[in-house]
């Protein structure tokens, strides 16, 4: 169905020498500098590097997409399908836009047109290039949304982007890019903005659609995982520009640039154990690592918490009528030791950032007691709450938007402590110099905003921040994952050193099972407010019992190009909505061994050997029999 | 969707009551005797006790706000203190002009600043933006009257292409009336065209750095289109927010340009009852006024519904 290219010696696309600047102020500085890339008919080029690196302004000026008056393609040629886009009159290239070249954007809450059903947005692309009916388009819409398997896809045509999941949008996206059927389809970042089981789906579909249909793809992403499962061939990025390029196998193997192989080691693998063990995560700056040390046993317990419950009321309808409460959190018990870090991993939607929420005495429960060093906290009001408050400190994800813009670094660090008033200014000063140090910035940054740091550095401040108060228990949620590897990296390793040296707990929330093996004492796997398995980290990663876990396990990019786990076909499967919750097991809508006891009775959270907790009536089914079916699911 | 318009429309209801206790206690707020202000310095006490007998001011306020009340509820406005004829009679006889004239204005405006503001989003910076927005800015500062009567001087004047002054009604045909209330609309249009082209140009500008623009353009859709189908409509709510303050500031702006193009509409009426103390009449109008201004901001809540569909599923959920 595909037309070959006009030369079938030559690649698809051909870009020579591309050079792009930005303006600042009177000046044009040059953000890609002479960068080669080509993709060959049906390959799939892979472009990684850090944010910033230059990836999709490339892809960009492709398009002829840059920013009208603030870039300019300084230099390059950009040969596709026989013709030279460089010369082309904007005119030609909106004509070869959405035909020729589809597109799909990392932001699939933010890309798709909020006030316009999805149908018509499909709808238009072949209505533009094909002249189509709007019958005709219509029909075809509905044809691809079925191709990209958005379950129920009749009633979706007529639907808002916000009534669909940000996996359901970027479907969506997907076969918007493909509705003409292009000859090239790049996608920039398609599912850093998702879950790791949707971006296994969303992968997968990509794949599978580029062997049916004969697309080229070139897919921009950070994640070498992701690399390994798609590409055939990989760009790698640095600060504009292209430092090496190489087969997926050779560059993963034989890593040539020292750049490349620095991002191979600091990239957490599955099964590489944890820095407790002596697990090195090398950082590209060649920071030391924290040395080893085992988990203190019997110091106590610094937070425990327990059957703790969270509903939400939510009213819709007719005159706020009063619909079915969301669960948000539902039974949930833990405990977390001295100067160790639980972590809590789970799909965006199940609970996690309300539990930490709870656990910071932000919100009350609905149900349940928090022990913060053993002292009970439901009861608590006025000062002696306050006081409590003060032990249990956190880190957000973002944490541009966690740091006061009008603040200096100086200041944010030390608010906590100018609060307190203990301190006259000279102690806390020194206070503030020696957190500095701690976390690794150097003084004479005291005095920055917060803009004019990088991500990884705000996140020190806001680590900084966090402990200035001597606090017991840090809650960090998601605390690694806006960042680039690298920079994560180094963050884990700082807190695995304050955690040695203060001897602090860490509640550490995340969706990525890499990073959690490397920082974590023990691990909950949350699915729909519920603790559906918990256990010391080693048993956990060498043997998961939970169906649910082993999904989440096979979801992780192999890192492996010669071991892909994606190739086949995934369904579309997404987390049911908290306001229903499935009677008897609630993984049983997704769970593929699902029996009638699974429907008609709930598993609680059963002890197996070695402090192995798991709320199923089949523990390790997953593991010990049908991988395969398993795979079918993801 | 029907649930959020029926509580959107209940929820007016407080508002225009509050609306006309406040009209009623007009009269009983002013300082002083109101029957000897409204009758005037040289006013007999027999003229003084005529006109508080008719107000019922020799009563308890409370029987005053029921009798003004129940006459309300039934449509009766009272009379004018001056004339005699019913309020309601001599709104009936002056709303067209008002209407036309306002109806026009808002229209002339919209047609004009949303294009202009629109055009100069697409090329921020440039001459052309420049060039609008110093225009928008001149047309909001110079008041009303002076670019009234600029316009009277060089079109009627001058050029003697459209008539200076008067009105001529619905009645003596479309193209007429049109002919009549052209240069009273251009002049009192500048204020209304100006913000329009502002709020325009601002909201069109931070939707134009949106993804989905970006999305749009990657789908090989044209720039006009894009801007036309895909920015405008997600530009619409502050645009027709500032339209709705329009419609209801416009209502003050009528009152000059009917002074100066001596149109018999409402704004007349209002300026003659004002300098004349008929309190009748100008409590009627303020509450006429009032009531138009909630229902158009009724309707531009209504309308945002329309233009963004999540707003249908907030409200009802943030209830
Ligand atoms: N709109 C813009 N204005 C100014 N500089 C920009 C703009 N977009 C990107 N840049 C700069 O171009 C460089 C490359 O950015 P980009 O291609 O977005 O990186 P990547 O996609 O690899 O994360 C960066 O230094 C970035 O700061
Ligand atoms: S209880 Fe049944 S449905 Fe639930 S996870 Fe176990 S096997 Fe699956
Ligand atoms: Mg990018």
């Amino acid at each position: 169905m595909n037309m070959l290219p006009a030369n079938p010696k030559l690649p698809l696309l051909a870009v020579e020498n591309l050079s792009v600047e930005f303006r600042s102020g009177r000046q044009w500085v040059p953000a890609v500098c002479n960068v080669n890339f080509s993709v060959e008919p049906g390959e799939t080029l892979c472009i990684v590097g850090e944010s910033g690196s230059g990836k999709s302004v490339s892809t960009l000026s492709v398009m002829g997409l840059l920013p009208e008056r603030t870039a300019r393609r300084s230099s390059g040629r950009i040969q596709f399908d026989g013709r030279a886009l460089e010369t082309l009159s904007d005119a030609e290239m909106t004509a070869i836009r959405g035909r020729d070249i589809g597109m799909i954007f990392q932001e699939p809450m933010t890309s798709l047109n909020p006030a316009m059903r999805i149908g018509t947005q499909l709808a238009e692309v072949v209505r533009r290039h094909a002249g189509a009916s709007p019958r005709t388009a219509r029909r075809q819409a509905l044809e691809m949304l079925e191709r990209v398997r958005i379950p129920d896809a009749a009633s979706r045509l007529d639907a808002y982007p916000h009534e669909l999941s940000g996996g359901m949008r970027q479907r969506v996206m997907i076969a918007m890019a493909l509705m003409s059927r292009p000859k090239l389809l790049i996608a920039d970042e398609p599912t850093t903005a998702l879950d790791v089981t949707i971006q296994a789906q969303v992968l997968a579909l990509i794949a599978e659609l580029k062997r049916e249909f004969g697309t080229s793809v070139i897919l921009i992403t950070h994640n070498l995982g992701v690399v390994a499962e798609m590409a055939d061939r990989v760009a790698v990025f640095r600060a504009g520009e292209k430092v090496e390029e190489a087969p997926v196998v050779e560059l993963f193997d034989r890593p040539q640039h020292p750049y490349t192989r620095a991002l191979l080691a600091a990239t957490p693998r599955l099964g590489g154990g944890s820095w407790r063990e002596g697990r090195v995560l090398q950082t590209i700056d060649g920071a030391p690592s924290p040395s080893v040390m085992p988990a203190p046993a019997d110091a106590g317990t610094a937070l425990r918490a327990s059957g703790l419950g969270k509903r939400f009321g939510q009213t819709t309808g007719w005159l706020g009528r009063l619909a079915k409460p969301i669960r948000a959190v539902d039974g949930v018990s833990l405990e977390l030791p001295r100067g160790q870090t639980l972590a809590i991993v789970g799909e965006s939607g199940c609970g996690k950032s309300t539990l930490a929420r709870m656990l910071m005495l932000t919100i009350a429960p609905s149900e349940g007691d928090i022990e913060i060093d053993g002292q009970a906290t439901a009861s608590l009001r006025g000062e002696a709450r306050r006081l409590v408050r003060r032990r249990i400190q956190m880190v957000f994800q973002d944490p541009f938007a966690s740091l006061h813009p009008q603040m200096t670094a100086k200041q944010i660090v030390a608010e906590p402590l100018v609060n307190l008033g203990g301190d006259d200014s000279r102690t806390i000063d020194a206070k503030v110099a020696r957190l500095f140090d701690l976390v690794g910035l150097s003084p004479a940054m005291l005095g920055r905003h917060p803009f004019e740091f990088s991500g990884g550095q705000r996140q020190r401040i806001a680590i900084a921040r966090a402990i200035v108060l001597n606090p017991a228990v840090v809650v960090a949620d998601e605390p690694v994952s806006a960042l680039d590897v690298s920079v994560q990296a180094q963050i884990l390793n700082l807190m695995a050193s304050i955690q040695r040296e203060l001897g602090l707990s860490y509640i550490f929330i995340s969706h990525d099972l890499s990073v959690v093996e490397y920082i974590a004492d023990t691990v909950a796997v949350m699915y729909l407010g519920r603790i559906v398995e918990r256990a010391p980290r080693a048993a956990l990663y060498r043997s998961p019992l939970h169906p649910y876990t082993t999904m989440l396990f096979q979801s992780v990019p192999s890192l492996d190009p010669n071991a892909r786990r994606f190739g086949h076909r995934i369904a579309a499967n997404e987390l049911p909505s908290p306001s229903n919750i499935p009677t008897g097991c609630r993984f049983r809508t997704r769970c593929p061994f699902a029996t009638e006891l699974c429907a008609a009775s709930d598993p609680a959270l059963a002890a197996q050997d070695n402090g192995h907790e798991v709320a199923c009536h089949y523990p390790g089914i997953a593991t010990q029999d049908g991988q395969a079916r398993m795979s079918e699911l993801a | 969707m029907i649930g959020y318009l029926v509580r959107r429309i209940f929820a007016v209801i407080p508002v225009l009551l509050l609306v006309a206790v406040a009209v009623f206690s007009l009269l009983q707020l002013t300082p002083g005797d109101p029957a000897q202000l409204i009758a005037g310095d040289t006013a007999t006490p027999e003229q003084i006790q005529a006109i508080r007998e008719k107000l019922h001011l020799d009563q308890p306020p409370l029987v005053q706000a029921m009798a003004w009340g129940s006459a309300l509820a039934h449509g009766d406005l009272g009379t004018s203190l001056l004339s005699g004829v019913p309020v309601t009679t001599l709104i009936a006889q002056r709303i067209e002009p008002t209407l036309m004239l306002a109806l026009l204005t808002i229209i002339l405006a919209v047609c004009v600043g949303v294009p202009l503001g629109t055009f100069a989003a697409t090329r921020v910076g440039s001459l052309i933006d420049r060039l609008v927005m110093l225009l928008s800015v001149m047309a909001f500062s110079v008041p009303v009257f002076i670019l009234a009567y600029g316009l009277v001087y060089f079109i009627s004047l001058k050029l003697h292409w459209l008539p200076a002054q008067g009105y001529k009604p619905l009645s003596a045909g479309l193209g007429a009336t049109l002919n009549s209330l052209m240069l009273p609309a251009v002049a009192l249009c500048g204020v209304y065209m100006a913000q329009i082209a502002r709020v325009t140009r601002a909201a069109v500008i931070e939707v134009l750095t949106e993804d989905f623009i970006r999305t749009a353009r990657a789908k090989g859709l044209s720039r006009l289109y894009v801007l036309i189908v895909h920015a405008l409509p997600n530009a619409a709510i502050p645009i027709v927010t500032i339209i709705g303050f329009g419609v209801g500031g416009l209502l003050g702006g009528v009152v000059v340009t009917e002074t100066v193009f001596n149109i018999p509409g409402l704004g007349q009426l209002a300026a003659s009852a004002i300098l004349q103390r008929d309190y009748p009449i100008i409590q009627a109008l303020t509450l006429l006024f009032a009531v138009v201004y909630v229902l158009v901001n009724l309707l531009v809540d209504l309308s945002y519904g329309l233009f963004d569909p999540r707003v249908r599923v907030w409200k009802a959920v943030n209830r």
